[in-house]
């Protein structure tokens, strides 16, 4: 890739940083019923309280010099305190992080080779009852809500089949066990989330791969690898599939909001120990700085992502690189 | 067209069915949806006084799942209303006017078509307070990214067309030409895309609510789950609290899917079978 493209990607990447930032700042500061506002309004603080917050959140200075404070605190990893944990978000925040990102990750590669070869056959055999089969599936599981096919299955698994556990990330009695029997615990806890989430995913990714696969069979290019004489095997693998891939890369990149937002869902069913399951709590608790705290990592992760995505997409499709 | 999709027809009797259930409302169900039961009700098995059962608080779960698809149409259709019309706003103006226009109004478009939407609407709706107007805001205020993108797409199509210059060249303000000859070429196309919004705002509805953000004066379909779930039904076997709520979600979503993919196929040609 030439700099000059990296450093556009770059600009985006970071206007569209930027833009939650002021988003952020603006549901915090500007909207009816702030909690800044809102503290400030309570007839029960003495005036020296109420001059310290104001202080504290320079709500007597212009907006444009609020939003600089605000810039400054974050640069420096200050998200405020959470209402309900009395510690720094940063760090509430910090320590869940990755059981959401273990899970995002798994169930997204879970998906994505279980969505492309769904979609490869599906293609290959069109209007077999396999094809039937996965639109129907990608249907239903796209109209059905996330948290919902999660609690079917701690339904079936708890009152049924006691094959796997239906909440947390790791068994209290293991807690001091050696690292190996902690690792084989966690990923025996993951299986369920992971499932639910991969199934959800999993429709979309089937249903694009199909779609793109049709549309490059009937291709020239594709005559022109059968007129050469190429088994089926070769043209798919060679000519179809490697073209098929490029809107699967963008359909990846473009759900990937929706992924962690699934994720987020899971968690809450699952008591998984990550964001979703701490953003349940901080709901509950209407704990502002931490929701606005899981909003703003939530995005930047997603913004991340979908730059790493865009640096790649020249590997995946040479029409770019050129 | 649309008569000879079955998926299509099927999809609209799913949707009749649905709203025949919402306008008949309290007709149906003999049980006040609200009315807390006696400690010998609570979370009894479907029979024939209760025939889905009762919740954890004693009240008929069947009452409620009525009372519930009033709500989840009222905040699915209205809040698909402010979606539309901010998405067709944004598309519209970002595509006729172009130029710096353009390239603000669809950085924002990104911004908001890239973030992840759920905890957005739940810093929003836990600031805004429950309620089921701020519900429906909320939901409208997120979602339209998608119809910018699309409606923004048609109108430069449809600006390339002789007859649009033809009303510049007769010195038509700019207003009158989106409204006159604009809005109606992109129209069907927001329809298309209206149902399928639809489907999403029903479904983000039903999320906010499970997670305890929904309107507590008017039940919904998502807020049942939240008490089943609260109330460790899923744990205990009361089917009857899990299932029913959560398949007219299903039902209801699927209905407006089947509509949209139908016209989706009628009026986008590329999509017909090759």
């Amino acid at each position: 890739m030439k700099r000059g493209e990296f450093l556009k990607k770059i600009a985006q990447a970071g206007l569209t940083v930027l833009g939650v930032l002021i988003i952020n700042f603006f549901l915090f500061r500007v909207m009816p019923g702030d909690p800044a506002t809102m503290l400030v309004r309570n007839p029960k603080l003495s005036p020296e309280a109420v001059q310290r917050i104001t202080a504290m959140f320079g709500l007597d200075k212009p907006l444009i010099e609020q939003f600089g404070m605000y810039l400054r605190d974050l640069a420096t990893g200050d998200m405020g305190d959470s209402f309900i944990f009395k510690q720094p978000v940063i760090l509430i925040i910090g320590e869940r992080i990755l059981a959401t990102l273990l899970l995002a990750l798994v169930a997204e590669l879970l998906a994505i080779a279980a969505g492309m070869l769904i979609g490869i056959f599906a293609a290959w055999k069109r209007g077999s009852r396999l094809d039937v089969i996965s639109l129907g599936f990608t249907l239903v599981t796209y109209s059905m809500p996330t948290f919902w096919l999660g609690i079917l299955l701690v339904a079936f698994f708890a009152g049924f089949l006691h094959v796997f556990p239906v909440s947390g990330m790791i068994s209290p009695s293991l807690v001091f066990a050696g690292s190996l029997a902690k690792l084989g615990d966690v990923l025996h806890h993951l299986f369920l989330p992971t499932l639910t989430l991969a199934l959800v995913l999993v429709g979309e990714y089937a249903l694009v791969m199909r779609n793109s696969m049709i549309d490059v069979l009937t291709e020239d290019y594709i005559v022109t690898a059968r007129a050469k004489g190429l088994s089926e095997k070769d043209i798919l693998r060679r000519h179809a599939v490697p073209n098929a891939m490029i809107p699967m890369t963008t359909i990846i990149a473009m759900s990937l909001g929706f992924t962690i937002t699934g994720a987020l869902q899971v968690e809450t069913v699952f008591s998984w120990p990550g964001l979703g399951r701490l953003m349940y709590e901080a709901l509950k608790g209407r704990d502002y700085p931490l929701l606005q705290g899981i909003f703003l990592i939530t995005s930047v992760c997603v913004v991340a992502a979908n730059f790493i995505a865009d640096i790649l997409y020249p590997y995946i499709d040479p029409r770019v690189r050129a | 067209m649309f008569r000879a999709s079955r998926l299509g027809m099927a999809g609209l009797v799913i949707m009749a069915a649905f709203i025949a259930v919402a306008l008949l409302g309290p007709l149906l169900a003999p049980y006040d949806p609200l009315a807390f039961g006696k400690a010998q009700d609570v979370l009894n098995a479907p029979s024939a006084a209760h025939l889905l059962g009762t919740d954890d608080m004693g009240r008929d779960v069947a009452a409620a799942l009525v009372a519930g698809s009033r709500v989840s149409l009222l905040v699915g259709l209205m809040s698909t209303l402010i979606s539309m019309v901010v998405g067709s706003l944004v598309g519209i103006l970002a595509g006729y006017f172009g130029r710096a226009t353009d390239t603000i109004l669809m950085r924002t478009t990104d911004i908001f078509l890239v973030l992840p939407w759920l905890p957005l609407m739940l810093v929003l709706a836990a600031l805004l307070g429950p309620s089921v107007w701020n519900i429906i805001l909320v939901i409208g205020l997120t979602g339209w990214a998608g119809t910018a993108r699309l409606v923004r797409a048609q109108t430069l199509a449809i600006k390339e067309r002789q007859f649009m210059e033809r009303a510049r060249a007769i010195g038509s303000s700019d207003a009158h030409i989106i409204a006159h000859h604009l809005l109606p070429n992109v129209f069907p196309l927001i329809f298309a895309n209206t149902i399928l919004v639809t489907a999403v705002s029903i479904l983000s509805e039903t999320t906010l609510s499970f997670l305890g953000m929904g309107d507590s004066t008017r039940p919904s379909w998502g807020m049942m789950l939240h008490f089943a779930f609260e109330s460790g039904a899923a744990s205990t076997g009361a089917y009857w609290f899990i299932l029913p709520p959560g398949l007219c979600v299903l039902a209801l979503v699927l209905g407006f899917t089947f509509m949209g993919y139908a016209f989706d196929e009628i009026l986008n040609p590329k999509l017909r079978r090759r």
